[in-house]
């Protein structure tokens, strides 16, 4: 028989009980939906993290001092004054594995504008800072070498801040005050969102590192050094260079010594959000996979019942001359249509699950199209693997058994 | 060697059967030889083995034992397979229940065993069907569903699908068993213009009366051919098959 009207028979006889292949179908509906969904969901949270993770700076390397300790009472991170300008300009030195070395003096100031004032962090940094951090330019213009030489009293003003003192309106060439000190606003940043932390990355100022070493601070507390390696794969030799060059200003030549700075970069972080994200796509992929495993045994129940009941059909069929392949296949085939139905229908509902509660949640949702090419593969081979018993079962009937069975 | 040869020769064809470890010996030594263009009615009681020499005819079954020639090929020695072919070729089956497939049209359930075919070709499929439905007088109900059609019109629906395929042989298990006596005529007389058109016409029945259409009885009992004689009273059937198709329409 023509494969053309093997498919219309397989088509005719689903059809003829509609119901009944509904209900059936829904096993595979339900897991081929859970399927696309969760992985629509789980590849779009994996794209998010790896986006804010990237947000946070390309190939950046943090580096903090280590904690005071005395007394039995320990400061924060970077409560000691370990990090130096000369830190700096030592990394600096360093092109083969790192590209940009910048200070980061953190401060927490209010700051006036006119009528408003708001709290937020005004960071001394370098020239090299946006490079580093991923941020850009929204209008006007960054400080430059000369600014920082000349300890300017220049600021470039974050989202956040901007919307804060600047309502509606474009603060570049006004000027503002920190802690009583006149700044001239040069630029203003594009908006990058809250990062991976929660933190608003917006809510920030940014003035040339030597304006906030000298003007606003005690001329030597760096609070951090970030440093950008040149490439993602030269990351690791990036971070163990910055090490050597630190341990070696800190004279702590003797193996023995501890690092009294800490060293961490985001791979670290992309690498353990994929590890929480790989173990919930392989739980799911569990769940998912025992749904189409229930689905598959619901087409085989149905398909033995659909060859019982059509024994009759099958001995005429093979009276009037259909060999037991011909009756194989037409079986086979429409217990694949009927999963290849549910696979359908299922990557409908899962998609539009995804997107619903994507958008309800705000969540991120990639769908990945070699994952419905899967999908759909996967149902034709669960229906093949379910429907060749019964199909066999067909079959194998005695024609002249098959054409008395009432 | 025969100059006519035989459409169908058996030499010595036995079955048996185990039922609950009992030996049944269904056929016990039949021989047979059949022309074309015979028109033969197979009588007898049940259990007489009419019925699985008709299987056996019509390569739905295997003979334990013997010979059987269908247009001088061996086909006693053949696998599944190759029965499959010869049943899609070479014969052509009416039941008494008709066996139509339901809530599929006329047109369709007689391009059925086409669709089998491993040498027709598809183009040619509708265009078979049709011209078997008019010979049967039904070109008027190509897309009926049978449960649309009376019980004669099934039958003989049923008997087109049976020569679509130009068979050697049409094998009828019982064709007017389930059919009232008026409509038995109309089948019959359907069977007639058939044969006289030279198909071979194998019928199995337990009514006399249907036998007598025929043109040669035989007889079964016990596995065994009983009687083998020439009808010399046959009745002919009043209506031709296709001269007043509305005149014929029992139903609706």
């Amino acid at each position: 028989m023509k494969w053309r009207k093997l498919i219309k028979v397989a088509f005719q006889s689903i059809l003829k009980n509609r119901m009944r292949s509904l209900l059936t179908t829904l096993g595979m509906i339900i897991g081929v939906a859970s399927v696309i969904s969760l992985l629509a969901l789980g590849k779009g949270s994996q794209e998010d993290i790896k986006k804010q993770v990237a947000s946070l700076g390309t190939n950046m390397i943090i580096i903090h001092p280590d904690s005071t300790f005395s007394g039995g009472v320990r400061g924060g991170s970077g409560s000691q004054a370990t990090l130096t300008m000369d830190d700096v300009a030592s990394l600096r030195e360093e092109t083969e594995f790192i590209r940009y070395v910048s200070p980061d003096i953190r401060l927490s100031e209010q700051i006036i504008a006119g009528k408003n004032n708001w709290n937020t962090s005004v960071n001394g940094v370098s020239v090299d800072y946006l490079g580093i951090r991923n941020y850009t330019l929204s209008g006007g213009s960054y400080f430059t070498a000369r600014d920082v030489k000349a300890k300017s009293k220049v600021a470039v003003l974050g989202k956040t801040v901007v919307d804060e003192l600047f309502p509606g309106q474009d603060p570049v060439g006004t000027r503002i005050r920190i802690r009583n000190v006149p700044f001239m606003v040069i630029g203003t940043l594009n908006s990058k969102g809250q990062s991976s932390m929660g933190m608003d990355q917006d809510d920030i100022v940014l003035i040339p590192d030597a304006t906030a070493l000298y003007r606003l601070s005690d001329g030597k507390t760096l609070r951090a050094v970030v440093v950008s390696a040149v490439s993602e794969e030269k990351m690791t030799q990036a971070q163990a260079r910055a090490t050597t060059i630190l341990r070696r200003n800190h004279k702590l030549n003797d193996d023995d010594d501890e690092d009294d700075f800490h060293i961490s970069n985001q791979t670290e972080i992309i690498s353990m959000a994929g590890k929480v994200t790989g173990t919930l796509t392989a739980l799911l992929s569990a769940i998912a996979g025992v749904s189409l495993l229930v689905g598959g045994i619901g087409i085989m129940n149905i398909m033995l019942v659909s060859v019982t009941e059509r024994t009759r059909e099958i001995g005429i069929r093979m009276a009037i001359g259909a060999r037991s392949g011909d009756i194989l296949i037409q079986f086979l085939i429409e217990a694949v249509i009927l999963s290849l139905i549910g696979g359908v229908i299922g990557i409908l509902v899962g998609l539009g699950i995804a997107y619903g509660i994507g958008s309800v949640m705000g969540a991120t949702v990639l769908v990945d199209p070699s994952i419905i090419v899967l999908a759909v593969a996967f149902t034709a081979g669960v229906g093949v693997f379910f429907g060749f018993y019964p199909a066999r079962k067909a079959a194998q009937l005695n024609p002249i058994e098959a054409l008395r069975y009432e | 060697m025969n100059m006519i040869m035989e459409t169908i020769k058996l030499n010595n064809i036995h079955k048996a059967f185990t039922l609950g470890g009992e030996t049944v010996k269904a056929l016990d030594g039949v021989s047979l030889a059949i022309t074309q263009g015979e028109f033969i009615a197979v009588m007898g009681a049940s259990g007489s083995g009419k019925s699985t020499l008709m299987n056996i005819m019509g390569c739905l079954d295997q003979a334990s034992g013997g010979e059987y020639f269908l247009e001088g090929i061996r086909v006693d020695t053949m696998n599944k397979n190759q029965l499959a072919d010869i049943r899609n070729q070479k014969i052509g089956f009416v039941f008494q229940g008709f066996n139509l497939l339901p809530r599929t049209s006329a047109l369709e359930n007689v391009e059925l065993p086409l669709l089998y075919s491993r040498t027709s070709r598809p183009k040619m499929t509708r265009d078979r069907a049709v011209a078997a439905l008019e010979m049967v007088g039904l070109a008027h109900r190509l897309d009926h569903h049978p449960n649309q059609l009376s019980g004669g019109q099934q039958q003989r629906v049923a008997i087109a699908r049976a020569l679509v395929n130009d068979p050697a042989i049409i094998l009828a298990d019982e064709p007017t068993g389930n059919l009232d006596s008026r409509t038995t005529v109309d089948v019959l007389s359907v069977f007639q213009t058939l044969n006289d058109n030279g198909i071979t016409l194998i019928l199995v029945t337990h009514e006399a009366d249907v036998a007598s259409y025929a043109k040669r009885i035989i007889r079964m009992k016990d596995g065994k051919i009983q009687e083998d004689r020439a009808v010399e009273e046959r009745s002919f059937a009043a209506v031709p098959v296709s001269g007043n198709p509305k005149g014929k329409d029992e139903n609706q």
